[in-house]
């Protein structure tokens, strides 16, 4: 089985959030980059394949050569192989008309993508990149078996859970649940190491037509004071919540 | 030239959203000169969609679309987008709609934009308002293809009645063959999920075991609530994964927000920050949460809650 796990370079998310070039681009300036959360779950279930299963591991990203740290962690972490497709991520059509190609020409059985990336939330490239390249789809997924071409998924859904059967070829948008947070790894030296030698491949963009584009960003209006009340005087509560916020 | 509006039905019921987005698609439709068409899928009383703006209702009654297939879904909505010439689409943040949307856009050849916060701010070039990082901004992005694919954020609109009337007219598109079959679904019909809630209450470590859940789920309860935790309270098995919220969990944008024995760390802040209503509960009165709450209780929350609770009860047998 050829795996493919789709990784998105996020700021961490500790980081703040401000805008340069009169608020029409995000300011990196001192911003953390990681890989995306929701990635990570998928690349360490595409781990348990690998070592399980003995599928292989690429790793792609849609992204200028500053994601290639982000990359080399994932070969760390113990991707086999990671390609870069030389383009700047405009929005989540031209990325997934970019890994498009990519699963395509690669052949690839199963693709591993977050649910969204945690920066423009998009939730759209694994689903867009299912349906150009006529592959099942899964997304919010929480749970992934897959014997032989035969898949098994859990879809979370809102208030519950869904089981599911499909098949390879096959695109997942993973969430925490893929694996649990005790089991991501941190890299180790040994991982680091051996990262520098695996096969970085950089491949150049197919056209795509920017479909949507983000003119300008803004900060949410600064928020008012709490309002405190006394843990003595609840009933004060009760009424600003019926009276004043009239929530209830 | 017209707006088509999905909405989304639970055994036959109209779902809150479908109003929401109903009522939305009619401001955009003002604004645009044009009406707006709804589709809904093996809905009761598809009329009813009048009253929040529609003209009219393509009603698809399909036993083979009564679990949901996002893929079936998504032919079902673009054909009727091609059959009624429409140029913009509406569709809700709900789990099922964010997961057939992509797949729509692809059909469709439609810039898609999800997570939108108002009407566009123009119609050329067309412009919408977004959160873009969990919440903690906004980006105003322009849509540049013919068929413009919306998903609007659940709770940004609200409802509006404009107590109009709809046509309905039977609409049998052709079902494709799906590759992936729902087996089985888990899901309880008792309580009311986080994307739905009106009102959500939410406990955080401060709770300090599994064992005293009882006070959030008492709380929530009277409140038509539902519950949720912060993520190390999922993490530690406390609670379960579907009930994380925040920015590596569920986003929360109900009306009303509990927040108790949770710090409000940025993590956190980012998944709930769409809430209209922020209420923190923290003995902590140094707790980062304070700085994002309207209303807070600087207390001990095995003291605090159970008095609010028994205070809620006493104020709804009043009001009921
Ligand atoms: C990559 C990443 C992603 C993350 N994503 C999320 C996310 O999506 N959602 C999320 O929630 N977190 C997330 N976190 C974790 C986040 O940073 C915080 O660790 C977490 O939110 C803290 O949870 P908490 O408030 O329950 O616990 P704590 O920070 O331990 O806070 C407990 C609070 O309870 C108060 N308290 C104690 N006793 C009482 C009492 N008797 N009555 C009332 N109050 C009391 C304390 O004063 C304290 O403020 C993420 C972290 C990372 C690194």
């Amino acid at each position: 089985m050829k795996i493919l796990v789709c990784i998105s370079h996020v700021p961490d998310t500790t980081s703040k959030i401000n805008f340069t070039e009169g608020d029409t681009k995000f300011d990196t300036n001192g911003v953390q980059f990681v890989i995306n959360p929701n990635d990570e779950f998928g690349l360490t279930r595409a781990m348990w394949f690998k070592e399980k299963q003995g599928a292989s591991v690429d790793v792609v990203n849609v992204g200028g050569p500053e994601t290639e740290p982000t990359l080399r962690k994932a070969l760390a972490i113990g991707a086999d192989a990671a390609i870069r497709v030389n383009t700047e991520a405009v929005d989540g059509a031209t990325v997934a008309k970019q890994l498009a190609k990519v699963v395509t020409d690669g052949g690839y059985d199963l693709v591993i993508a977050g649910r969204e990336s945690i920066d423009y939330n998009g939730g759209m490239v694994p689903g867009m990149l299912a349906a150009m390249t006529g592959a099942n789809f899964v997304t919010n997924c929480i749970s992934l078996e897959i014997d032989g071409t035969n898949a098994k998924a859990v879809r979370e859904i809102d208030g519950g859970k869904e089981t599911v059967s499909t098949s390879l070829p096959l695109v997942i948008g993973g969430q925490k649940g893929l694996v649990e947070e005790s089991d991501l790894r941190i890299p180790n030296m040994r991982g680091i190491m051996m990262a520098r030698k695996k096969p970085l491949t950089i491949v150049e963009p197919v056209d795509a037509n920017v479909e949507t584009k983000s003119t300008g960003f803004e900060k949410p209006a600064p928020k008012g004071a709490v309002k405190l009340v006394d843990a003595e005087n609840i009933d004060e509560l009760v009424n600003l919540l019926h009276n004043e916020a009239k929530v209830i | 030239m017209s707006v088509i509006v999905y909405t989304e039905s639970e055994k036959g019921k109209f779902k809150k959203v479908a109003f929401e987005v109903v009522s939305y698609a009619k401001a955009i439709a003002d604004k645009m000169g044009t009406s707006v068409t709804a589709i809904a899928v093996n809905a009761e009383n598809p009329e009813s969609l009048g009253n929040y703006g529609a003209s009219k209702v393509l009603a698809v009654n399909d036993d083979s679309l009564n679990v949901f297939n996002a893929k079936k879904y998504a032919s079902a909505i673009e054909q009727a987008t091609k059959q009624e010439n429409a140029n913009v689409v509406v569709l809700s943040s709900s789990a099922d709609s964010k997961y057939l949307a992509p797949i729509l856009a692809v059909g469709l050849e439609a810039g898609y934009v999800s997570n939108v916060v108002e009407v566009p701010s123009n119609t050329a070039p067309f412009t919408v308002k977004r959160t873009a990082f969990t919440n903690k901004a906004f980006a105003h992005t322009e849509i540049n293809t013919e068929v413009k694919l919306i998903g609007l954020s659940n709770n940004s609109f609200g409802l509006v009645e404009s107590g109009g009337s709809a046509s309905v007219e039977t609409f049998t598109p052709n079902i494709p063959d799906s590759g992936v079959t729902v087996e089985s679904v888990d899901k309880a019909t008792d309580k009311v999920s986080i994307a739905d809630a009106e009102v959500v209450v939410s406990g955080g470590r401060g709770l300090k075991g599994p064992e005293n859940w009882a006070l959030i789920e008492d709380l929530a309860e009277v409140l038509n609530a539902a519950t949720a935790c912060s993520k190390p309270v999922s993490d530690l098995g406390w609670r379960p994964h579907s009930e994380h919220v925040g920015q590596t969990g569920k986003p929360v944008a109900s009306n009303l927000y509990i927040a108790i024995g949770i710090s409000g760390a940025i993590q956190h802040l980012a998944g709930i920050n769409s809430s209209k209503v922020k209420v923190v509960i923290n003995t902590d009165p140094e707790a980062p949460f304070f700085k994002a709450a309207d209303y807070g209780i600087v207390g001990d929350a095995f003291e605090v809650v159970p008095v609010l609770t028994e205070k809620l009860k006493a104020f709804k047998a009043q009001n009921a």
